[in-house]
């Protein structure tokens, strides 16, 4: 059947550096503990790697860097292995994943390894909110002085008008994502805030503030990949995945079909969910692309977890919490785990892994059976959508 | 942004220069040079806009990126043209407080941004209140 893989995958192995302001550590250095620790967690030496891909939005930018596959199978010790870098802006380590479960799921490599970096805090913030713009239409949208936090405020905006969804809505998800960070010891913020802080902080692009926003983070994940068959005499644990979709939009905004959600959300999760034969009620937990408080509220919606405009009350009664009807971004989110863009996608794979095999300590959903990721690029250019599901 | 990059686009910004499909008739700004609707079928020709829309969407950007440091806070949106399609601008002559969805606004040319004190200046049509 189109859009099915055409051989079972299994992520065996999971690791990944905690998010901050990581002064002491390079680019190469965050890769390397990540990829070490899933290799460790896998239980495989390294020789068995066949193909590394890389997810990373911006090395050129921030690190004056490009041309990382090779710097990163250089300094891992992994050459002549293929390497390659997968670049969507904020999905690049989702898309990673992906191009690392279609490479096994033809059959072409065995065991793959999947990773996700970004070094973000070697430059300003002036110079970081003009990098992360790039994300967005540099001709027709960040020409204007447009940032990334003012397109996602737009849609904020567009959601209130239409919805009536309010300020202290909003900040219902960055306030659940902080209290679950404190449970998780690799996140960047690990302390409580409450919805006064979050309407009283700092005014980034109205109506968005400080707190609704993802921090600048560095940071790397990593998960290691093979056929279910090879999976099932590595683990007693093995995570299969379920399906794999991913969806194209337009760059900017203001050609999209509707700004308070992401069109290709709704198209990627409606083909992962029919090729993997659920719907959203089956889902037990879910990393969505929480880069900002509106993003979350519409990533909620777009994934069915609940009617379009119907996410403010939701939050308000609890559905979205660890013992919820649905359990949202566990890790904390992109918004207190941290955000190391290229990273991101890669780390909500480890973070539903670690679920699925009931190793999530204090964050542990209970009886999670069914996992699903969410990465999105941009203001929702590419969407990629990972379902998994506990292989035992 | 480079001259050349931008000298390429002066027509679409300094006038709202777009297309028009001459098969579907669907109005694109900025200037599409594939109709997404038609595809291989479609044929596209120039077509100036008016730039009178109303304001479909908008926030104030208070941390600005490089080369809008005197600016911020600025108003920007996203404008609904009489024509049909959306369109990004910033939003001036008036004070952040005054704009809200729905409110008509007409194109007007504008300095938006320089490259440090030698570097290139950028000019475009923006967009700002229609005062009756």
């Amino acid at each position: 059947m189109p859009g099915r893989l055409k051989r079972d995958v299994a992520v065996v192995g999971v690791g990944m550096t905690r998010f901050g302001e990581l002064w002491d550590m390079s680019f190469d250095e965050l890769f390397i503990e990540a990829g070490l620790e899933a290799l460790e967690d896998a239980g495989l030496s390294g020789d068995e790697i066949e193909a590394i891909y890389v997810g990373n939005m911006s090395a050129g930018r921030f690190i004056d860097q490009e041309h990382v596959a090779s710097l990163i199978a250089d300094r891992s010790g992994m050459t002549p292995v293929p390497c390659t870098r997968v670049e969507a802006a904020c999905a690049s380590g989702g898309l990673a994943f992906r191009h690392a479960v279609l490479a096994v799921a033809s059959g072409l490599f065995d065991v793959v390894i999947a990773g996700g970096v970004e070094k973000m805090t070697d430059v300003t913030t002036e110079e970081a909110t003009s990098i992360l713009a790039t994300a967005s239409d540099q001709e027709w949208e960040a020409f204007h002085g447009v940032t990334f936090p003012a397109l996602y405020a737009m849609m904020a905006r567009r959601h209130m008008h239409e919805y009536g969804t309010d300020r202290e809505e909003l900040a219902l998800p960055p306030v659940k994502n902080h209290r679950n960070a404190t449970k998780n010891p690799k996140a960047q913020f690990r302390f409580e805030i409450t919805v006064e802080q979050v309407i009283e902080s700092p005014p980034i692009a109205d109506p968005l503030r400080l707190l609704d926003c993802s921090p600048v983070s560095d940071g790397a994940a990593a998960v290691v990949v093979c056929p279910l068959d090879m999976a099932k005499e590595l683990t007693d644990t093995p995570v299969v995945v379920k399906a794999s979709a991913q969806a194209s939009d337009a760059i900017a905004l203001h050609d999209r079909e509707t700004l308070t959600g992401l069109p290709a959300t709704v198209e990627a999760s409606r083909k992962a969910y029919k090729a993997a034969g659920i719907g959203p009620e089956d889902v037990d937990v879910a990393e969505v692309h929480d880069c900002f408080s509106i993003a979350e509220i519409m990533a909620v919606e777009d994934l069915g977890f609940v009617e379009k405009g119907e996410a403010g009350e939701a939050y308000r009664e609890g559905m979205f919490e660890i013992d919820g009807e649905v359990a949202v971004n566990p890790s904390g989110g992109l918004k207190a785990k941290g955000h190391p863009v290229g990273a991101s996608g890669v780390a909500q794979v480890v973070e539903i892994v670690e679920q699925l095999r009931g190793e999530a300590g204090k964050r542990q959903v209970d009886g999670a059976e069914i996992g699903l990721t969410h990465n999105v690029g941009g203001s929702g250019g590419t969407v990629v959508v990972h379902v998994f599901e506990r292989a035992d | 942004m480079s001259v050349p990059r931008f000298w390429r686009s002066i027509e679409n910004r300094y006038r709202l220069v777009g297309t028009v499909c001459k098969n579907c008739g669907e109005k694109f700004f900025p200037p599409r040079v594939v109709c997404p609707n038609c595809r291989r079928s479609g044929e596209m020709e120039e077509y100036e806009f008016s730039g009178r829309g109303e304001v479909y969407s908008y926030s104030v950007v208070r941390v600005p990126p490089e080369g809008f440091e005197d600016k911020a806070p600025y108003v920007v949106g996203i404008v609904k043209l009489e024509e049909g399609p959306l369109v990004t601008g910033m939003i001036v002559d008036c004070e952040p407080s005054e704009v809200e969805i729905g409110m008509p606004v007409e194109a007007t040319f504008r300095r938006v941004s320089e490259e440090g004190e030698d570097g290139v200046i950028y000019y475009s049509l923006e967009f700002r209140p229609v005062r009756r």
